[in-house]
Order: structure tokens, then C-alpha cells, then sequence
């Protein structure tokens, strides 16, 4: 029981970086290449042809695909937590790289958002499903 | 206008997370990660109506977005999301039935507070 435990806190900790580091740059991106008017069904398809929206698209679907396997071995309330932390790597993004100003009142709401995800993340088991291991998979 | 948009992200978000875990958990845990293996799991969960309708609230969350960010910066798009996080340990408790100690939810409640400075 214990090596299942080590064996899916490595899945765990291989995944999770993806999941985070996609996230963010796949937000960046998308942020990066849009246009600034968005009206009509046909501007929202045409976006998404902007080389830079479009590397968004493939990250956030490389997020959304590792989120998934994520999910099938961890809680929601695990995964939810840990991943916000990249909410913050993308706020650093768009200060860096799209020079975006950033007031002392947000920097401070985002060390809260930092601080409340730890706090939610620190004291969860990353597998507490435990006993079920799906229908019929094992074999 | 862009608390609409923001509205309308966060609800789709939530719908969409929990129905993907769901349904996810519902499939059992993916242990072969073989592209073979990989793409005989995807043609399973494309059968699977809880992961159907997460992509459909994805698909409406990821629009909400996309019109967030041309009209706001990504500094207020991506920390005002973050409202999802509450909303999904609500409903990981509620309708998951995931167990949710006191620090979780002492945790969720930061959040909504650097949530609330964040769109200062």
C-alpha cells in the first residue's frame, strides 16, 4: 500500500509542473495575440488563426489533456488548489513581457491567493481515493 | 460588462471541472500511458456523457475568456478567475463528496480576499 502511495505522489509530482506551466504560458499567450475588438462568431474564429493565440490553444489543450489524467488518480480539491499557483506565475507574465501595470493592492491580492492555496494544498494528501482503482482496469 | 464576462467564465469553469472530475473518476484511474493505450482511453471518455457536457462547458468557458482578455489585462483576467477555486471546493464537498477539512475552507476564504484586492 505504501509503494502504491510513492508510486502515484510521483505521477503526482511529474504532472503537476506540466499542468501549472502550460496553464500559464498558454494564458500569456492567448493574451498576447488578441485582438482588441471581439464582436461577431467570425472575429472569435479568426482570433484564433493569431500565430500567438494559437500556440495558446495548443498549450491550454496540452493543460487541459495532463489536467485530465491528473484528475483520474487525484481529488479535484487537490489538483484545484496546487494549480492555482499558476495564476500568479501568469500575473508575473504579463508584468514582465506585456509591461502591465500592477498596483500594491493587487500584488498584495495575489500574495493572499498565493497564501490561501497553500494553505488549502498543504494539508491534502495528493491520492485520497485510496481503495477503489477503477472498474475493471487493472487487469 | 466585464464582471458579466467574468460571471459567466467562473460558472461555466465550475460546471465544467466538476462534471470532468466526475467523470473522470467514473472512468478509473489512467495507469498506460502508451499513445496506443492513450487513444483507446479518449475513444472511451468521448462516450462518456459527463465528459461530453465538461467539454461543452469548456468550450463556453474558453470563449468568456478569450472576450475577457481582449477587453481587460491579464493581470485582472487570470487572479479574478481564481473565484473558481472556491466554487469548485464548494462543490467537490457538495456534490463530489470529497472530504473538505476547516484549513481547506480557511484557505478558499484567502482566496476569495485576494480575489476581492486583486480587482481593486
Amino acid at each position: 500500500m505504501s509503494s502504491e502511495t510513492a508510486r502515484l505522489r510521483l505521477k503526482t509530482w511529474i504532472c503537476v509542473p506540466v499542468v501549472v506551466l502550460a496553464n500559464a504560458f498558454g494564458d500569456f499567450f492567448m493574451k498576447r495575440g488578441m485582438p482588441r475588438s471581439l464582436h461577431t462568431p467570425f472575429e472569435y474564429i479568426g482570433a484564433l488563426f493569431q500565430p500567438w493565440v494559437a500556440l495558446g490553444v495548443v498549450l491550454l489543450i496540452v493543460w487541459q489533456l495532463s489536467r485530465m489524467a491528473l484528475l483520474s488518480w487525484a481529488d479535484l480539491s487537490y489538483v484545484v488548489p496546487v494549480t492555482a499557483v499558476g495564476y500568479v506565475v501568469v500575473a508575473l507574465l504579463g508584468r514582465v513581457f506585456l509591461d502591465e501595470r500592477i498596483t500594491m493592492a493587487r500584488w498584495v491580492g495575489i500574495v493572499l491567493i498565493v497564501a490561501g492555496v497553500m494553505l488549502v494544498g498543504g494539508g491534502t494528501e495528493p491520492q485520497t481515493t485510496g481503495s477503489h482503482h477503477g472498474t475493471g482496469a487493472a487487469r | 460588462m466585464k464582471w458579466l464576462i467574468v460571471g459567466i467564465m467562473v460558472a461555466a469553469t465550475t460546471a465544467g471541472e466538476v462534471l470532468q472530475a466526475y467523470g473522470m473518476r467514473r472512468h478509473g484511474e489512467i495507469r498506460d500511458f502508451r499513445p496506443g493505450a492513450l487513444g483507446r482511453a479518449l475513444g472511451v471518455l468521448a462516450r462518456n456523457r459527463y465528459v461530453i457536457a465538461s467539454v461543452v462547458s469548456m468550450a463556453v468557458s474558453f470563449f468568456a475568456l478569450m472576450k475577457l482578455l481582449s477587453v481587460t489585462e491579464l493581470s485582472f483576467a487570470v487572479p479574478v478567475s481564481a473565484v473558481t477555486y472556491v466554487l469548485e471546493t464548494v462543490l467537490a464537498k457538495y456534490v463530489l463528496k470529497e472530504r473538505v477539512n476547516r484549513l481547506r475552507w480557511a484557505g478558499a476564504a484567502l482566496v476569495i480576499c485576494g480575489v476581492a484586492l486583486v480587482s481593486l
